[in-house]
């Protein structure tokens, strides 16, 4: 049934990319496997040493992603969100405890095994081309099941709209990708702080940067291995946690639930099974009472 | 007009108050450079402005005024120390002009008739002044004809035309509310025609220069948008070149006239800025060329003097909305409060919650004192 | 007893009476500002009308509306294994009744799920879009589910519905009815083992669904037993059910309580309480958080509330003389479904831990939108046990109880 599965599963994936394959594909049907990146994924690194805070990748993905400013907690005078929300697919905040200071950008993680896509009951939440983690309003119905499911709390959703509400997150700007251009925030960045590339390589330049400045940054690139492995990595100077990156284990999210589901449903037989069980003690408990047998107490 | 300025360089003529008419040709060159620079045209054409200058081709403009205050010429006569005025008006032929003519009545009516048929298709049209349309125009006439006429006649052979000052471009304080004389802007009477608008209360002289003397040069009109204002000057709102923009993205604001804020010279968008919605270049092109002369760089917030749906309408101390939202620069934390929990459901919870288990609680009490129904006998499962 | 059996001879039959009396008013209100609450929600969204937020996206709605109203509505399911698979006949007269609790349980979840949503309108493409299904996504397993046994349900009713329409006014409607009705029987065997199979495995995965918050699942719930945690409490929810409903009916109906019966659900809830409470706190200390139980934090605390009152239902259940005792019988009823709730409450919402800055508790729209889905399923319930024959008759020897 294994093999079946994941025949039928590469069916299901619409497109039929190799990223999307092998990240399901090579996890699911066994179920305990770490899923490991397509040779093609993109991701960004960026690096909190050379970040200036100056939003300009804030301000280039509100327009790049036609998205209206929020000023909500500014009284409409600046483009000033909280955290990432449904009109903010991108956010830079501050952690600064007196000691210690780092801006930190905030944006979907593109993990390798996205919970979030895991979660989603058509599919409508997927990896797609390049690893790239995003969101077909077709096949929507505002769930929410992604938001419960993102380690990284990225899928926002949009809650003032009653009618329409979208799930709304970075989507490595799959649109201008589409025309050869690279995601807006690091078209921007005037200190390429964060940069665009394959994933493969950027890892190396992250390790390379750890290697040739020792004591500049924590000796660690974010993302290589935390929940899986995401195609956006960090380096930082201060520990991760305090920039709100968890320290999560190198097991993907979605794992130990599809371990259990598949383990339970592999399939199907033990649904069927079940049911045979169930319709042989009602028939058998039919017959006795037509023999008239007189059920005990 | 001696003003002694220590940051601005003492490079004009070295006159005194009255007009000098010796100009070097260092001088000439140099405002060739600044008119060609206002209008984003390369340093090479500032050249090119200069020999055209120089060899008589100058262009012809009939200048008409309307229902106006003169401010508008006012402001060009005053783009330096003593002796530009000379030096512009050399730069072109002014060939009709009601202010600065001598001449008057019949003689320059017959000035304006034999300039239009000598420069037919090639003069250049400046209409200052609102053109007021109600009761057939009589609210303005000049020599017997109506401003009306008169611009459709003059236009009607120019081969450029310029409406300079918000007046000419849209109506301007003549069109205020509630407008008795239906005061009207250039493009809207010239319906049709390429009118190049230079908004403004007064407009900022560099501006009307540049358009001018690229015309005058190399026959071309400049980037207009939409409302035929050129890009160079009106591409930006106040708010997206102001100087005391940092302010604005820091939080700083003057909150009252002459309170801390308002002497630090901090942002002046409470007390009524109309920055963020008018399209202008007064915050990098000062007026009378002295560093710091336009509204917000006195202390004075920006009245939307170039925006027909702003200037002479908003009240002056209304804020406006910002149009293009950019970050302030503070950060967010990296975790902040957000989600609330409102008391009253908190409170309606706590009574329902209540209510539950008290009412459960009683009901089990009657429940036992029921009489049983198949005696004391105890059931089996 | 066999399903076939109890077809035969239903000694059900319609309660009658006025359709609107006067205790039902006060719920008709309740129920009317729930639905003024619903169509607030239509018109200005999620945002306005709840305190749900995105941090915490499922709040009482899906905490209690779905996953605990399924697990009250489960009063058919377990009545269903008691009586056809173990084969306690005695009990059978109290299977309708259970059937049409759970049949609006289940309704009403549904219309929970399509209030939550928020793009209701594409809902439907969830069963249709079938070539679309991830078969990764617990979220689709308990939905379609849900959704397929919400239709089991009401057709093992039907059997009540037919038979009141073989009495009816209208001659076609009689005519239908005799003729579809030995059909349904026939078939009925066939549907109640699919509602059996349906419950079991939705109410198994609704404790699965939590798995997937992963690290943001407080180590005390997070446990690959979630599954069958949560399948062990519903049944002992289910019966708890049936008693809480079987006494309220008679009382405020003016019946006789069937005593016996009940007492004997409350018999058959003991050992299932022992054996949840055997594997969560063997699922505790195997997975070494004994210490953190004892943390006395919000977590600890939460968890000592739920095992305790789980505790003191099967308790108060224990002993056979004291369960006879109806009062008490409803005071352990009531406690157990305090502690299937709580512990539901607990797994979707105070486990669950998107970061201390995120705050949540239901807003007045939700709380008024909850408590008048339940008003609606009361009044609902209450006019079809008037109109169709669900109830058993009172005489004595029926309530005897043999098959």
């Amino acid at each position: 049934m294994g093999i079946s599965r994941r025949i039928a599963l590469k069916a299901l994936v619409a497109g039929g990319t190799t990223s999307a394959a092998v990240a399901l594909g090579g996890s699911t049907a066994e179920g305990a496997t770490v899923a490991v990146a397509a040779p093609d994924a993109v991701g960004l690194l960026y690096d909190t040493t050379l970040c200036i805070g100056c939003k300009a990748c804030v301000v280039a993905c509100a327009e790049a992603n036609n998205l209206k400013p929020d000023t909500a907690w500014s009284d409409g005078k600046w483009q000033a969100p909280l955290d990432l929300n449904a009109h903010t697919k991108n956010i830079i905040k501050l952690y600064d405890d007196g000691t210690a200071r780092s801006f930190v950008k905030h944006q979907c993680m593109h993990c390798i095994d996205p919970a979030c896509a895991n979660a989603c009951m058509l599919g409508s939440l997927k990896k797609r081309e390049f690893g790239i983690v995003s969101w077909d309003p077709t096949l929507c119905v505002g769930c929410r099941y992604c938001q419960m499911a993102c380690p990284f709390n990225i899928p926002k959703f949009e809650w003032e709209n009653a009618v329409t509400p979208k799930i709304v997150k970075c989507e490595l700007c799959r649109h201008r990708l589409a025309e050869g251009k690279q995601p807006a925030c690091s078209e921007v960045c005037p200190r390429h702080a964060v940069i665009f590339g394959n994933r493969t390589e950027l890892l190396e330049e992250a390790h390379r940067r750890l290697e040739a400045n020792p004591g500049r940054y924590v000796p660690h690139v974010y993302g290589e291995t935390e929940a899986g492995g995401t195609q956006v990595l960090y380096l930082s100077h201060v520990p991760f946690d305090k920039i709100g990156l968890p320290d999560y284990g190198p097991t993907a999210v979605p794992v130990q639930q599809r371990t259990l589901q598949h383990g339970i449903y592999e399939g199907f037989a033990a649904p069927l099974a079940l049911y045979g069980v169930l319709a042989a003690v009602l028939v058998r408990n039919r017959t006795h009472a037509a023999d008239g047998v007189e059920e005990p107490k | 007009m001696n003003r002694a300025l220590p940051s601005f360089p003492r490079t004009w003529s070295r006159s005194g108050a009255s007009f000098n008419h010796h100009v070097s040709r260092r001088d000439f060159v140099r405002v060739c450079t600044m008119a060609a620079a206002a209008v984003g045209l390369s340093g090479s054409a500032a050249a090119q402005i200069a020999e055209a200058a120089a060899k008589g081709l100058k262009p012809s403009v009939i200048w008409l005024h309307f229902q106006e205050c003169t401010g508008c010429t006012e402001s060009l006569l005053r783009t330096s120390a003593p002796g530009l005025a000379e030096l512009v008006l050399d730069l072109v032929s002014l060939d009709y002009h009601e202010t600065l003519f001598a001449a008057a009545g019949h003689q320059a009516e017959a000035a304006l008739k034999s300039a239009m048929a000598q420069h037919k298709g090639k003069y250049i049209c400046v209409v200052e002044g609102a053109i007021p349309v109600k009761d057939g125009g009589v609210y303005c006439q000049i020599g017997g004809r109506t401003a009306l006429d008169i611009i459709d006649d003059v236009a009607g052979s120019a081969g450029a035309i310029i409406a300079l000052g918000s007046c000419a471009s849209w109506g301007g304080v003549a069109s205020a509310d509630p407008n008795p004389t239906g005061a009207t802007g250039a493009p809207t009477v010239l319906k049709g025609k390429t009118v190049v608008t230079i908004p403004g209360c007064p407009a900022n002289p560099y501006n009307f220069l540049g358009v001018a003397l690229q015309y005058a040069t190399f026959g071309t009109l400049p980037k207009l948008d939409a409302l035929g204002r050129p890009e160079f000057a009106y591409g930006r709102t106040i708010h997206e070149h102001c100087p005391r923009r940092a302010h604005f993205d820091a939080g700083r604001f003057a909150e009252q006239f002459g309170d801390d804020g308002h002497r630090q010279g901090y942002c002046l968008y409470k007390l009524g800025c109309k920055g963020p919605q008018t399209h202008a270049n007064c915050s990098v092109a000062h007026f009378c060329e002295v560093v710091d002369a336009w509204p917000i760089g006195i202390g004075s917030p920006c009245f939307g003097c170039t925006e027909q749906a702003i200037g002479f309408r908003v009240p002056a101390f209304q804020t406006v909305e910002i149009q293009r939202p950019t970050p302030p620069d503070t950060y967010p934390p990296i975790k902040a409060d957000q989600g609330h929990i409102s008391s009253i459901a908190t409170g309606l919870a706590g009574v329902i919650g209540g209510a539950l288990i008290g009412g459960g609680y009683v009901a089990s009490k009657t429940l036992g004192t029921a009489p049983d129904d198949e005696g004391d006998t105890p059931s089996e499962v | 007893m066999s399903p076939h059996a109890h077809a035969i001879a239903p000694d059900a039959a319609p309660l009658g009476g006025p359709l609107i009396t006067k205790p039902m008013l006060p719920i008709g209100v309740l129920a009317a500002v729930g639905l003024a609450a619903i169509a607030y929600r239509f018109l200005f969204g999620l945002g306005a009308a709840t305190a749900l937020n995105d941090g915490y996206p499922w709040g009482l709605w899906i905490a209690f509306d779905v996953v605990t109203g399924t697990a009250l509505a489960c009063g058919g399911y377990a009545m269903a294994i008691l009586v056809y698979i173990m084969n306690r006949g005695q009990y059978h007269r109290l299977v309708r009744p259970a059937l049409l609790t759970s049949a609006f349980g289940y309704t009403m979840a549904g219309a929970s799920v399509f209030l939550d949503v928020g793009r209701y309108w594409a809902l439907w493409k969830v069963p249709v879009y079938f070539w679309h299904w991830n078969l990764n996504s617990v979220l689709l397993e308990v939905a379609l589910c849900i959704m397929a046994y919400m239709v089991v349900v009401w057709i093992e009713l039907a059997p009540a519905f037919l038979e009141r329409g073989t009495t009816a006014r209208s001659a076609s409607l009689r005519a239908f009815s005799t003729r579809a009705l030995p059909l349904v029987n026939k078939s009925l065997l066939w549907i109640i083992a699919l509602g059996m199979l349906l419950p079991t495995m939705h109410q198994s995965s609704l404790g699965s669904l939590m798995l997937l918050a992963g690290p943001r699942l407080n180590a005390l719930w997070r446990t690959p037993l979630l599954p069958l945690l949560f399948l062990v409490s519903c049944v002992s929810m289910g019966y708890a059910a049936v008693v809480l409903e079987g006494a309220l009916s008679s009382t405020v109906l003016k019946r006789v309580p069937e005593r016996r019966m009940l007492a004997g659900l409350g018999g058959a809830m003991v050992p299932v309480l022992v054996l949840y409470l055997a594997l969560r706190m063997a699922d505790i200390v195997w997975r070494g958080q004994l210490s953190a139980l004892f943390a006395f934090d919000v977590y600890s605390v939460m968890s000592l509330i739920e095992l305790t009152l789980f505790a003191l239902a099967a308790v108060m259940l224990a002993s056979r003389r004291r369960r006879a005792d109806l009062g008490h019988l409803f005071r352990a009823a009531i406690i157990l479904i305090a502690a299937g709730a709580l512990y539901r409450f607990d797994t979707f919402l105070v486990a669950f831990t998107p970061g201390a800055h995120w705050f949540y508790f239901p807003s007045v729209g939700e709380i008024l939108v909850t408590t008048g889905l339940v008003a609606l399923e009361i009044l609902g319930y209450i006019v079809l046990i008037k109109l169709f024959p669900i109830f058993a008759g009172q005489s004595r020897s029926t309530a005897l109880g043999a098959a």
